[in-house]
């Protein structure tokens, strides 16, 4: 039953990595970081199945800094495009040395 | 470093025992430290007049006749001004210039006060072993320790009562020469410098406190040499004899080494106890003495390095008479004399010593033969004169040596502040008639003894005595180097030694030749010289004569004591061979005197001597009264001052009298072969290739560009793209998870 869980998983947080590398949209990269986290939680959950009730409690924390994240994140997204009128992420590159 | 002196001058670390204990000898400590205390007031006060007083010596253009000549002193206004009552600029006499007349002088009196007691102390007590006073340790690493010491012995005794003897005389000279000059505090300042690092050069009891003085008096001698430094000829040649005495000073550096390598002591009294451990007449020995002579020929100005002396004559003359004539340039004579014992052990050494002792002194007297500059004769003559004290010390009659030391220092510093004399008339003459003539040609002067009566006499007194007219100082000192040279021929450790091949005894015999023929030279040139000075019609100009007069007393009395010591200076070593026929008095006082310090020495170079006869030396007393003679009447018919013309009209010399009169242009073969190419290797290879090449574009630009090409490579990493980040952080947990994993 764990080896089910945690194959799901992985896939889920392969498929948001794979997301992340290839999307230029800050919006879809953005939703895919979200699928990593939320892989991340159901492994948590999956575990506290078996060794007890700490992994949901990791779940509520880590669900509750995903919201702020995700807050601070659209808000930041919402100023990049204002500011340039694009949140594709290939032209924003500021920091190029 | 006074209080310190102090305090460990009450616990002295000197044998208790010794005759000189509780003496005048304890004093020993402030004979160095009264001209350092000179140095210190006269400094201060030349400092605070720089600031506020008339006159800052920095000011370009004070020294108003630097082209006409190169020495020109400060001219005595205030004596000349009321009678002539004339507008000329106004005496910028130094506002200290009286309290500094007083301390500078003062300081060394007290001295020679105290060195005289000293020495009665010594004919008091028997001394046989020197008075040695330790103060504190100056070096102690490992085997190494060597103390702050001063030594007080037979030597280092007569050396400090000429120093200060003559110093203080020539201090009192310089009152009247250089108190019109602006620096006149700082000219004291260096003098009593000078005076303070040459006694410590001569009391110090072992080589390296030796060698602080050593390199002191160079650095006073540099000072003084460029003391009217706004002229760049003056500050050229103090660099110049700074930089010749620096080759020297590795010499005597490398003669310590040497010494401490394979003795372990570096202070005289273990030296001399330990060097016959040393293989007598060995490679190491040998090479010890030939460095230790190397750093005496920088100090000394023997060939091949005088050059430097005739150049020093920029300083103004007092100088010219204490250090580059009666003291510091006779340091080589003292060091020789000091480290006897290693010198004797050297046959090799010593006649090398001698060779070069004696060639010197016949190439710079035919140098001085065609001088035109009153004090550059007086610079060849006084390397010549120098060249005949290595002879004495080279052959081993070490007395001898230093008994031509103490003459020469009496009757050379006359002969220079008799020369300063000269220049200062003729140099206030040319200054009241604004004209821009040469002030120290000889051409532009004689006839000066209707002017100069009293120079004139007691210039004639030194002259007599340098050319060796008996019963002159010169003449007994000279005549007891010649005499040793030609005894030691006859059976003497330096007879049987071979030098580059040639047996020691023919050596011995043409350094006895070429000391005659450079005595006979001597008397030609210094009566040459005063013929064309005091003698003839006046070449100065009708209207300069009328302001040519005496120099004041304060310069005139320090040369009449010079005077009465170049006559009676001989009376200190007269030789027995002469008391026997005349009873003049006690002989051989300076031998018996240094008995104690180079008796040994002396003995171990003459063992197999055989004693010439009474009628030899009598013929050897003959010959060089004869040739002495000789040498002044051809002079007097040869030279004809009459026919003298001014500098300024005078013609070129030709043939062989322009190379002599050019210096056998020594000064520009140096250029070529030294100086030149140390220019051009410093130039286009040290500068060009190694500094500018290697150093700055390889090291220094290199690291930079290094530096540059990472930060350009590490940017380059910087895309500013979040792909990539998030790339190279993917690529960086698979591997280290597969890292982890397969491990």
């Amino acid at each position: 039953m764990l080896a089910e869980s945690l194959a799901l998983t992985a896939a889920l947080f392969t498929i948001g990595v794979i997301g992340v590398l290839t999307h230029r949209n800050a919006i879809i990269i953005f939703m895919c970081v979200e699928l990593m986290l939320t892989s991340v939680n159901l492994t948590f959950v999956a575990f506290s199945r078996f060794y007890g009730a700490a992994g949901q409690v990791f779940v509520v924390f880590v669900m509750t800094v995903s919201a702020a994240e995700a807050a601070v994140g659209l808000a930041i997204i919402i100023a990049i495009f204002r500011h340039r009128q694009t949140i594709n992420l290939k032209d924003i590159n500021l920091l190029r040395g | 470093m006074m209080i310190l002196l102090l305090q460990a001058v009450t616990t002295p670390a000197t044998l208790a025992s010794h005759p000189l204990s509780g003496t005048a000898a304890e004093w020993l400590w402030l004979l160095p430290l009264l001209p350092l205390l000179g140095f210190v007031i006269n400094g201060l006060l030349s400092l605070n007049g720089a600031r506020f007083g008339p006159g800052d010596p920095n000011t370009p253009g004070h020294h108003p006749h630097s082209g006409a000549a190169a020495d020109a002193p400060a001219i005595s206004h205030a004596e000349q001004a009321g009678a002539a009552g004339d507008d000329h600029h106004a005496v910028k006499r130094h506002k200290w210039a009286g309290v500094v007349s007083i301390v500078g002088p003062g300081v060394l009196i007290l001295s020679f006060g105290l060195a005289i007691a000293m020495f009665f102390a010594m004919t008091g007590a028997g001394v046989d072993s020197p008075f040695v006073q330790s103060y504190f340790t100056w070096m102690a690493t490992g085997d190494l320790g060597i103390d702050a010491a001063f030594q007080l012995d037979q030597l280092s005794i007569v050396m400090v009562l000429v120093i200060t003897g003559v110093g203080s005389l020539i201090h009192i000279f310089s009152i009247g020469y250089m108190r019109d000059d602006p620096g006149y505090p700082r000219f004291f300042a260096y003098l009593n410098l000078f005076v303070f690092f040459m006694l410590v050069l001569v009391l110090g009891a072992n080589y390296p406190v030796l060698f602080v003085g050593w390199e002191g008096v160079g650095l006073c001698s540099y000072l003084l040499i460029g003391f009217w430094f706004s002229d760049k000829a003056n500050a050229d040649a103090g660099k110049k004899a700074f930089i010749v005495n620096r080759i020297g000073d590795f010499g005597l550096l490398v003669a310590m080494f040497l010494l401490f390598a394979n003795l372990g002591v570096l202070d005289f009294v273990g030296v001399n106890a330990r060097a016959i451990e040393l293989p007598a007449g060995g490679a190491l020995i040998t090479a010890i003495c030939l460095f230790m002579f190397l750093g005496c020929a920088g100090k000394s100005a023997q060939i091949p390095l005088y050059v430097w002396l005739p150049d020093a004559m920029a300083g103004p003359t007092p100088v010219s008479a204490l250090i580059h004539a009666a003291t510091m340039v006779t340091a080589g004579v003292y060091l020789i004399a000091r480290s006897a014992v290693l010198f004797s052990l050297s046959p090799v050494a010593s006649l090398t010593v001698a060779v070069i002792g004696a060639v010197t002194a016949l190439f710079a007297a035919t140098i001085g033969l065609k001088q035109w500059d009153i004090k550059k004769v007086l610079a060849y003559s006084t390397i010549s004169q120098l060249g005949y004290m290595f002879i004495g010390v080279g052959v081993g009659a070490y007395v001898s040596g230093v008994f031509h030391l103490v003459t020469h220092s009496f009757f050379k510093a006359l002969l220079f502040l008799g020369a300063g004399s000269v220049i200062h008339a003729m140099h206030a003459a040319y200054h009241r008639t604004h004209s821009h003539e040469d002030a120290q040609d000889m051409r532009n002067m004689g006839g000066l003894r209707r002017f100069l009566p009293v120079t004139w006499v007691l210039m004639w007194l030194a002259t007599l005595a340098i050319a060796g007219i008996p019963p002159f100082a010169g003449f007994f000192s000279k005549d007891e180097i010649l005499a040793s040279a030609f005894e030691r021929a006859h059976g003497s450790t330096l007879a049987s030694a071979t030098w580059l091949g040639i047996p020691g005894s023919t050596v011995l015999y043409i350094i006895y030749g070429i000391g005659i023929v450079s005595a006979f030279l001597t008397a030609v040139y210094m009566t040459r010289m005063m013929l064309y000075t005091f003698h003839g019609p006046t070449r100065t100009g009708a209207e300069e004569e009328k302001h040519l007069h005496e120099a004041p007393w304060v310069m005139t009395a320090p040369l009449v004591v010079l005077g009465v010591l170049s006559v009676i200076g001989g009376w200190l070593d007269l030789p027995e061979v002469i008391t026997d026929l005349v009873p003049l008095g006690p002989g051989e006082l300076l031998g018996h005197w240094l008995e104690p310090v180079v008796g040994a020495a002396t003995a171990r170079v003459s063992a197999g001597e055989v004693h010439a006869s009474v009628t030899v030396e009598e013929m050897l007393i003959l010959v060089a009264v004869v040739i002495a003679v000789a040498g002044i009447v051809f002079a007097w018919a040869r030279l004809k001052p009459a026919r003298l013309v001014r500098k300024r009209d005078a013609v070129a010399e030709e043939g062989f009298e322009r190379v002599v009169a050019e210096k056998y242009f020594v000064d520009e073969a140096y250029d070529r072969a030294i100086v030149t190419p140390t220019y051009a290797i410093s130039r286009n290879v040290l500068w060009r290739v190694i500094d500018n090449g290697i150093i700055d574009s390889f090291f220094v630009n290199g690291s930079a560009k290094l530096a540059q090409g990472f930060g350009w490579v590490g940017s380059k990493l910087q895309t500013g793209n979040t792909g990539t980040y998030a790339w190279a952080l993917v690529i960086g947990v698979v591997a280290m998870l597969g890292a982890f994993t397969l491990r």
